[in-house]
């Protein structure tokens, strides 16, 4: 539609202007009260007291600590669940083996699973009335109520993200470039680093950043195998609630947006590397045999 | 490099994807595997790469019992179909791929030395910098082909290298094609669906139909006595009218054909569209025409044999005939087969 013409033309499928109005006026009321303002009120209620009162919430030990350790387990979490997804992707795409679709679905298991359901089914199994319970006391290992407890029980919720970032990808691309490679002599590993990765590097940059924003949010399954030990096993998302329990309102608020502001930065990030990959992924779709390119200048 | 195929056999799931194929390459030949889809042609020439191993059966290089090496130290240039251009990496890039790669070390400027010299010799001088999404899919084969070349290989190996293109660049390029080969000498194997490719291109053509070679030999052998009828209808427009074959003879409403060799029963009489007169009377399979069409060089002809079987012939455009027309056709070098296998 360049230019309107003399006759009126017949409205397609919701044009019709009340229809969009009301559609829009609708999507908007409920970005407005189910979005923007429980961020607008983190906002205003952490600073409320002002700048100073702001930093020295943020600067108590205990929330000092359970920052610490939120960044903690993301840097343990992270790279073990991106190398996870990799190899989950790379399995999953570029090779064909019994099982492979079962594969796939249980990868995605952590996404229907209440993370509550996670938290205490890893209570089951490794704590203390728990199925290793009594070889890990012997053993002398603790990972219920302490670091290790913490970071299994993110990795459990958040090991999809990457792998569900590049498999849709890296079906779409097929196995002709690695075969490619591999037919030029390349090695398994050289074919991955040169061929493989650096078609792939957007999408498993955004999965990565999703993966660490849920690491670092993850409240169900790490509130129970972690035993809310304040100064000791609290991470951020609890240590919110732990605040908010103790009427601190304005310590539970400043903390609170310190995750609101990793959701943002998140967001932003997302956005650049969906532009990015797009322009990427443009490229090959402009492989599809178009002879008239011939005459296009450097 | 010679290569030969000694019953090779591969089953996909439950989907018998190549039965028992025996076949010789010989030393700097051009051969083309010509068939159908689902015929086997792509699985036979991804063995010959290790890009799939056989089930059974053996593949020699030479001497050299090729069938397990993997793909990654067999020394095949292997061309997909869809040129498999690495997306990232310039068209220079891109030809060095294997040359950087190799067990074999070179220097760097020994890697750009060559890079020019393939870029002459697919006439892509000056464009080693442009990214494959930049040039056009005729330059993206020739790219291809290429970057396969450049680590000397062995074999030549071509998956229907002119598949993605339009009709007047996949003429240009399959010349072009022939001429580096004569240059090169080296062996080279290729799958093509198109016969008119794999008879303009090809020093022997071999045809495939369900996993199975159905015939090889010299595109003349091919084209002037097709095995069987699927052989005759795969290579080129074919009409085929039923006959009933008695004492070494087959009759199509009467009209007599030499059948020799063939037991009594039914039976198809196969012609190609310029293999018939039309008459006005006499001899030949009465019949009526239905349509004329015009084409720059000749007129075809529709027609419908008083026996219901419809057939197709190319005449001369002064062909003076209409629509509606009685008349008879009578069929030179005609091929009678069996019918059942078709």
């Amino acid at each position: 539609m360049t230019k309107p013409h003399s006759h009126r033309r017949l409205p397609r499928i919701g044009d019709a202007p009340i229809f969009r109005r009301t559609l829009l006026a609708l999507v908007l009321f409920f970005v407005a009260v189910i979005i923007v303002a429980p961020l607008t009120v983190i906002g205003v209620h952490a600073f409320s007291k002002g700048l100073p009162y702001f930093a020295a919430a943020i600067a108590e030990p205990d929330t000092r600590h359970a920052i610490m350790l939120t960044v903690l387990t993301a840097l343990i979490a992270v790279p073990i669940n991106t190398a996870f997804g990799i190899a989950a992707a790379w399995a999953i795409t570029k090779h064909d083996f019994p099982g492979r679709r079962l594969l796939l679905i249980l990868i995605e298991i952590p996404f229907s699973v209440s993370p509550i359901v996670a938290g205490v089914s890893y209570l089951f199994v490794y704590g203390l009335q728990g199925l290793f319970g009594p070889a890990l006391e012997a053993a002398d290992l603790k990972i219920m109520f302490a670091l290790p407890g913490i970071v299994l029980a993110s990795m459990f919720v958040t090991a999809p993200f990457v792998a569900r970032e590049l498999i849709p990808l890296m079906q779409a691309q097929g196995r002709d470039l690695e075969e490619a490679a591999t037919s030029l002599g390349a090695s398994g590993w050289r074919t991955f680093l040169t061929v493989t990765l650096p078609n792939i590097k957007w999408a498993l940059l955004y999965g990565v950043v999703l993966c660490n924003s849920r690491v670092m949010g993850e409240f169900g399954a790490v509130s129970v195998v972690s035993g809310n030990i304040r100064g000791q096993t609290n991470t951020l998302p609890l240590h919110i609630e732990l605040l908010y329990h103790d009427y601190d309102a304005v310590g539970s608020f400043a903390a609170a947006s310190i995750l609101a502001t990793l959701a943002i930065v998140t967001l932003i990030v997302k956005v650049v590397l969906e532009r990015q990959g797009a322009g990427r992924r443009n490229r090959p779709a402009s492989l599809a045999g178009n002879d008239s390119l011939s005459e296009v200048k450097p | 490099m010679k290569i030969s195929l000694d019953n090779v056999v591969k089953t996909f799931d439950t989907f018998r994807a190549v039965h028992g194929v025996s076949l010789e390459i010989e030393s700097g030949e051009l051969v083309a595997l010509l068939g159908p889809s689902g015929s086997g042609k792509t699985t036979i020439l991804r063995m010959v790469a290790g890009l799939e191993f056989a089930d059974d059966g053996h593949i020699y290089f030479g001497e050299e019992d090729a069938t397990d090496i993997p793909v990654r130290d067999r020394g095949v240039g292997f061309v997909f179909q869809h040129y498999a251009l690495f997306p990232h990496m310039t068209v220079a890039e891109n030809i060095a791929f294997g040359m950087k790669v190799s067990k074999v070390k070179r220097s760097g400027d020994a890697i750009r030395e060559r890079v020019q010299e393939l870029l002459d010799l697919v006439q892509l001088t000056g464009l080693g910098q442009r990214f494959p999404g930049q040039i056009s899919g005729g330059q993206r084969q020739r790219v291809a082909l290429a970057r396969a070349l450049a680590v000397d290989p062995r074999v030549l190996l071509l998956d229907e290298p002119f598949g993605a293109l339009d009709a007047n660049v996949r003429r240009d390029l399959r010349r072009w094609l022939r001429k580096i080969h004569d240059d090169l000498g080296i062996t080279t194997l290729f799958v093509t669906h198109d016969q008119e490719e794999a008879l303009d291109l090809a020093d022997r053509v071999v045809i495939l139909d369900k996993g199975r070679i159905v015939q090889q030999g010299t595109p003349e052998e091919v084209c002037r006595s097709p095995h069987d009828a699927f052989v005759m209808r795969f290579l080129g427009d074919a009409n085929a009218l039923p006959a009933t074959v008695r004492d070494g003879k087959a009759y199509v409403q009467d009209v007599e054909f030499d059948a020799a060799g063939l037991s009594d029963g039914t039976a198809e009489v196969l012609f190609r569209p310029a293999d018939v007169a039309w008459r006005e009377d006499g001899q030949g399979v009465p019949a009526q025409i239905v349509r004329v069409l015009d084409r720059p060089d000749s007129r075809r002809v529709l027609a419908k044999t008083t026996g219901g079987q419809s057939i197709e012939f190319d005449t001369a455009p002064e062909f003076p005939h209409r629509k509606g027309e009685a008349g008879f056709i009578d069929i030179r070098r005609p091929r009678v087969y069996p019918s059942g296998r078709t």
